[in-house]
């Protein structure tokens, strides 16, 4: 068997491949706090908690109405974002004038509640999600052997990311969008309605939480938890990257995947932490962060 | 201090020392333990404008040390405490300086993501027992002469740190150091112009805060007898804010009537289960909806008093 570094190429090749999948969850999730950072100035701690309702609410379609993972990935990002819209209308909405913390602190309590009420219903332990037939098995690539779905996972998150990135930085739609991340006053002077935009945005967010969660579903196992501490490392992931650039908390979270995987083959030990260790260094170093401009 | 704080302060001291009459001490004395956490928060929130995510690292990395020290190396138990102290003033030293760095909400973040990896080294050390944590702590004879066993004794321990805990953050915030944190607060630039290290400022009060949530920690440590996960993990964190916020952000006395609340709270709704966090967040919402003040912020402003 080859080797690198002392390690078997098969075992590296499965970490990388491992930590792509994670950085597909990073990426997905920390493009999404971008975009409603930069309208809403709020941090949305009910991230996690919406991935996780995209994965239960596809687990229900397929439970209770027979649809399969195709319809999932369709239908499952309107409904978790149209939720994410009315939690805008009725309450973040009343914080715009309000110190930015007052939105962290009532999503945080949102993501307590949803977990909560998810946890009362389907207890702890995780459900199974099976995997769309079109998807299963895998391709041997020479060097690895690689399980189409999670091939499937990377390309559709790249391709997601980058038409997230293109909206907003080369359509006209994207430019009201960041001109009233400059000045909403001023944007809505020119008879656009911002608070509609705003709406919109959130509620674009959290479908991208919920997309993640639905393609998360058939790797991790379906669970109230399961975005929990995964928001904390996204919630890294942006102060490494800066919520400034776009392309830059694509690029961070795929990254950060990878390092994570590498960790996992090097020094097994660190796997958790490595992520957390590269911010306090990238603090230190750039406290802007990688991508960021200092305000 | 006003007559009015005088008079809450007398009450506060006077409901502790009455209350184990018809209270289960042990649960007064986490109540206390508590209370001091959210005061200590406060510190920070309250009158630096500094959300911290993280705090349980504090309390948590202090009963840890205190636990350690306590059992491991046989200290007693008044240097069991100093000595979890110092820890979390060590931890509070290393975090603020790269937690200070960014502003607002970056630095609920960072903080946050530096209490999980702390988390997770806990997880995985040797010495914390992980998911165990450790237990049996002995809780010793005080100055070598007052037997901690006996839960009087426990109790008039936590109360004397409790209330000198509280005083010292009374007195931080009404000295000219405080002063200039609220000016930060309010409006940093201007601080800055003024010619204040503003981060200077931050820093000493990040510390401070640190220093006493790790008092509360390694007390807490003592009262239970046991270290765990659960005062690392970053609900705990969350636990402190909410005790904050529905005390009161910026009052003296909220954090107190906060941490009660929340804590009673949980006692009696420990056997529903995940409802204790639903209804910690419907408080959450509540509280920042349509309740910003907080239960002694609403009842100052009724007053037209500090308190």
């Amino acid at each position: 068997m080859t080797e690198i570094f002392g390690v078997p190429t098969q075992a590296l090749f499965g970490q990388l491949l491992i930590g792509l999948i994670n950085g597909s969850f990073y990426a997905l999730l920390s493009l999404g706090l971008a975009v409603i950072f930069g309208l809403l100035n709020i941090i949305n701690f009910t991230h996690g908690a919406q991935y996780m309702m995209g994965a239960f609410v596809a687990y229900l379609l397929g439970s209770k109405l027979g649809l399969g993972y195709w319809w999932s990935l369709l239908l499952v990002p309107p409904i978790v974002g149209a939720t994410g819209m009315l939690i805008e209308r009725l309450m973040l909405s009343k914080l715009y004038k309000l110190d930015h913390l007052y939105g962290l602190l009532l999503t945080f309590g949102l993501a307590l509640i949803i977990q909560g009420l998810f946890r009362n219903e389907f207890g702890t332990s995780g459900l199974p999600f099976s995997m769309p037939a079109e998807l299963s098995g895998g391709r041997n690539l020479g060097f690895m052997f690689l399980p189409n779905y999670r091939g499937w996972v990377i390309v559709a998150s790249l391709v997601i990311c980058l038409g997230t990135w293109f909206v907003i930085e080369k359509t006209k739609l994207g430019s009201y969008l960041r001109a009233a991340t400059e000045n909403p006053a001023l944007v809505q002077a020119f008879g656009i309605n911002v608070p509609r935009m705003i709406t919109l945005t959130y509620g674009f967010g959290v479908a991208l939480a919920a997309l993640a969660g639905v393609m998360a579903a058939p790797i991790y196992q379906v669970s109230p938890q399961m975005g929990a501490d995964l928001i904390i490392v996204v919630f890294a992931v942006v102060v490494i990257g800066g919520m400034g650039s776009i392309l830059g908390s694509i690029l961070t979270g795929f990254g950060l995947g990878i390092v994570e995987g590498l960790t996992k083959v090097f020094y097994p030990e660190a796997s958790n932490t490595v992520i957390f260790v590269i911010m306090a260094i990238v603090l230190a170093a750039k406290p802007a962060g990688l991508f960021g401009t200092q305000k | 201090m006003p007559r009015s704080q005088k008079i809450a302060l007398a009450l506060m001291a006077a409901f502790f020392l009455l209350a184990p009459l018809v209270l289960y001490p042990v649960f007064l004395m986490k109540a206390m333990c508590f209370a001091l956490f959210a005061c200590a928060f406060n510190l920070l929130i309250g009158f630096g404008g500094l959300l911290s995510f993280g705090h349980a690292m504090f309390l948590g990395t202090a009963g840890y040390a205190a636990a350690h020290a306590a059992k491991v190396w046989g200290f007693p138990p008044e240097f069991a405490i100093l000595f979890g102290t110092a820890c979390a003033a060590l931890l509070g030293l290393v975090t603020g300086l790269l937690a200070i760095r960014r502003q607002g909400i970056y630095f609920a973040m960072t903080t946050l993501a530096l209490a999980q990896m702390i988390y997770f080294y806990y997880l995985q050390a040797a010495f914390t027992g992980g998911e165990d944590g450790i237990q049996a702590v002995p809780r010793g004879m005080l100055f070598g002469f007052i037997d901690l066993s006996n839960v009087w004794a426990m109790y008039g321990t936590v109360f004397v740190i409790f209330m000198g805990g509280f005083l010292l953050v009374y007195r931080t915030i009404h000295s000219p150091f405080g002063q200039v944190l609220k000016a930060i607060r309010e409006n940093e630039q201007r601080a800055l112009s003024l010619g204040y290290d503003v981060n200077r400022y931050k820093m000493l009060a990040y510390m401070l805060s640190a220093t006493l949530a790790g008092l509360a920690g390694s007390t807490k440590a003592l009262v239970f007898q046991l270290a765990s996960l659960t005062d690392v993990h970053w609900s705990m964190s969350g636990e402190v804010v909410l005790m904050t916020l529905l005390g009161g952000l910026g009052t003296v006395f909220g954090p107190v009537v906060g941490a009660f609340i929340v804590i009673t709270m949980e006692n009696y709704l420990a056997q529903l289960g995940a409802w204790v966090t639903i209804s910690q967040g419907v408080i959450f919402v509540i509280c920042v909806l349509a309740f910003r003040r907080g239960v002694v912020g609403e009842i100052g402003n009724f007053l037209k008093k500090p308190l």
